[in-house]
């Protein structure tokens, strides 16, 4: 494990971008600013600080989650994304630095912090890897949240403390027929006694072959419509439950996307999460959270694709001088990094608006659909700019290229994502 | 039983490119990110260490300096050091505080928290001193073990393997002792985020020099602080003549 310390005495100022191995390096000091405290900013009297104001935890969370993703994962980037598979290392050290139960009460052994803080975590990690980024991410926002909000004490206990020390838990809501209309999911549960058996298959999802738990959206009453829809609780191991093959992905290779067959599955009438009938509605107000979630996952990726990139054309010379210097260079890699900023300030925007209890489902869409666009703006204009070198895979610049056009896609697609923000605009101007 | 002081100083960022302030009186440190010493961050893992074997009770990280010290301390206590104590030194005393000043700031804490162990990093990477250890053991007549890559407690005694330019040496010491971490000594670990949180809860008790009974003049000055010389252009030569005849006629031989 490298440690700081070797780089620091291997003549650091003179580093030109070098493949994978060294280029994460560059990463660590981007900050111009030193970041001010909310502490600091009520101090200078300032009572409605810049969005880029952190508490203190806030702040010592996101160095430490950053030194340890520039230090720890970085070397492992580019293997799993060959090999289309997460080292069970990595995922290992997660739980130990307390990054999958960042909300979860430390009764339960998490860390007990806040929403933001899950945020600020997930930009960190997307910065060196996108795909580590997203299993934190569903671990956090979607799986913790649904037990934290809707798990019975029994419930909680049973499964809280295993998702933040060792178990990594899976949703389970798309279906090969069902993604963007996902209330007319197929999967059904039918009620024998104290028991529900469970027939259906579930596509694309995400974490499933580390999940030790999958929650389950079925159908208890198909004649009901979505009113039917339940969620479920069902352990790895239940017999009938298959897990397919995983997917041969374009990005998001280290994280694991597989189908599921839901065959016969007995589930017990105490796994049902939160009440029957429901499930529909736990569904949108969690991925309404999910997708703050994602946008600091794109974030992050467009801000350590940009700062791979940047480097590079202050060392590339020609014509006798930096590519940099170049006006047009220089208007392009300014116009990315407002788009970036802008996308920062939505982002951190929806999530201080969700903290503070008041609507964000707007706030949050648009933060979701525009983080995205630039990220994919981002990695297309990075990899330009770093010319050929870019195109190789020696170089991780084109990794954040395929990563990111997932971004547009999952958890809500951008077509969906804009019919939302156009129904609370419409309401808007109702008076 | 024990108690060890940890040293913690708050130094300009290692990855961080210094620049020299335009009136040479100095570097530039305001708005340039600052982080713990690296070799103070594996004086910290050796304590905890210890701590984690049971040979000691209770790590005390201490940092002088003005209020932004207190940001290098919670990192100490997120690392696992039980509580803090926070020398406040700002002001012209800040800019002018040497290894002199620290040493003797250390040698009354050392005294009046009763420690076992003073435990320091070798230096510091802004001035490279490399005194306090060595200043601090002899203001309080204690033995030292300086540049330490490994370091086991046998009872009342320390055995400390020491780096040294001719290869590896092993002394034996009594305690109480300083002890000054070198790099190999461990590798630090990463704040765990659990433990940033439990941080927050552990206390970091305030105190002036004055209260030590410590005065903070410094014997020292700086006139003047340069960039190093941009390097030249070397030359080549073809064979050894060559080389000779180049020598001479620089009069360097």
């Amino acid at each position: 494990m490298a440690s700081p310390l070797i780089r620091c005495f291997s003549k650091v100022g003179r580093q030109v971008s070098r493949p994978w191995s060294v280029c994460q390096h560059g990463l660590r000091n981007r900050s111009t600013q030193p970041d001010m405290s909310a502490e600091q900013a009520a101090a200078l009297g300032v009572s409605y600080p810049p969005l880029q104001t952190y508490s203190e935890e806030e702040g010592m969370m996101r160095d430490a989650v950053n030194k340890f993703a520039q230090e720890r994962l970085a070397p492992f980037v580019s293997k799993m994304d060959e090999n289309s598979l997460m080292d069970p290392e990595v995922i290992k050290s997660l739980f130990e630095q307390g990054l999958m139960g960042i909300e979860i009460d430390p009764e339960y052994g998490g860390t007990g912090s806040t929403f933001f803080s899950s945020i600020l975590v997930i930009e960190e990690l997307a910065k060196v890897d996108a795909s580590v980024a997203v299993l934190c991410d569903i671990q956090n926002t979607l799986i913790n949240t649904l037990f934290t909000k809707l798990g019975t004490a029994a419930q909680k206990e049973r499964y809280l403390s295993r998702l933040s020390t060792d178990m990594v838990g899976s949703f389970c809501l798309s279906e090969a027929e069902s993604g963007s209309d996902a209330f007319s999911l197929k999967t059904r549960a039918d009620k024998h006694g104290d028991y529900y058996v469970i027939n259906g298959s579930k596509m694309w999802i995400s974490n499933a072959e580390q999940a030790g738990v999958f929650l389950v959206m079925a159908n208890v009453d198909p004649s009901a419509g979505h009113r039917g829809i339940t969620c479920f609780i069902v352990d790895r191991d239940t017999e009938g439950l298959q897990i397919g093959k995983k997917e041969n992905k374009l990005g998001l290779r280290a994280s694991s996307t597989c189908p599921l067959n839901l065959d016969n599955i007995k589930v017990p009438e105490k796994n049902v999460l939160g009440q029957i009938g429901h499930g529909y509605k736990y569904a949108i107000g969690m991925l309404n959270e999910g997708r703050i979630g994602i946008a600091a996952q794109m974030l992050g990726l467009a801000q350590g694709c940009f700062d791979q990139a940047v480097p590079y054309t202050r060392q590339r010379v020609q014509f006798g001088k930096r590519i940099f210097d170049f006006q047009a260079m220089q208007h392009q890699i300014a116009h990315v990094a407002t788009q970036i900023e802008a996308a920062r300030l939505l982002t951190y925007n929806a999530a201080r608006l969700k903290e503070a209890g008041r609507p964000f489902i707007k706030e949050a869409c648009m933060a979701k659909y525009f983080t995205s666009e630039v990220a994919t703006l981002t990695t297309s204009k990075c990899i330009e700019w770093m010319g050929g070198v870019g195109f190789t895979k020696d170089y991780p610049v084109e990794k954040y290229y395929r990563d990111c056009k997932i971004g547009t896609i999952y958890e809500g697609t951008t077509n969906i994502q804009l019919s939302t923000m156009a129904k609370f605009i419409d309401k808007e101007y109702d008076h | 039983m024990s108690r060890v002081l940890v040293g913690v100083k708050r130094v300009i960022d290692y990855a961080v490119k210094i620049r020299v302030k335009p009136d040479h009186s100095g570097v530039v440190t305001d708005g340039v990110k600052h982080s713990m010493n690296p070799f103070c961050e594996i004086a910290v893992e050796e304590a905890v260490k210890l701590k984690e074997k049971k040979f000691i009770k209770e790590v005390v990280a201490v940092s002088c300096g003005p209020t932004q010290v207190t940001e290098t301390i919670r990192t100490a206590l997120a690392m696992g050091c039980d509580r803090g104590i926070h020398v406040e030194v700002s002001g012209k005393d800040y800019e002018a505080m040497g290894p002199l000043q620290i040493a003797k700031i250390f040698a009354a804490l050392a005294k009046k928290e009763e420690a076992s162990l003073v435990i320091l990093g070798k230096q510091a990477i802004d001035d490279d001193c490399n005194q306090t250890g060595q200043m601090t053991a002899a203001l309080l007549d204690w033995p030292q073990g300086t540049f330490a890559s490994e370091v086991t407690i046998d009872g009342e005694k320390v055995k400390v393997v020491r780096e040294i330019d001719g290869g590896l040496e092993t002394i034996k010491i009594s305690m109480p002792a300083v002890l000054t971490a070198d790099l190999r000594l461990n590798t630090p670990r990463y704040a765990t985020l659990p433990n940033i949180m439990k941080a927050k809860k552990k206390k970091i008790a305030n105190m002036k020099p004055a209260d030590l009974g410590v005065d903070m003049v410094s014997r020292v000055e700086v006139l003047r602080v340069d960039e190093p010389p941009t390097r030249l252009a070397g030359v080549k030569v073809e064979t050894v003549d060559d080389l000779v005849a180049k020598l001479k006629a620089n009069g360097t031989i």
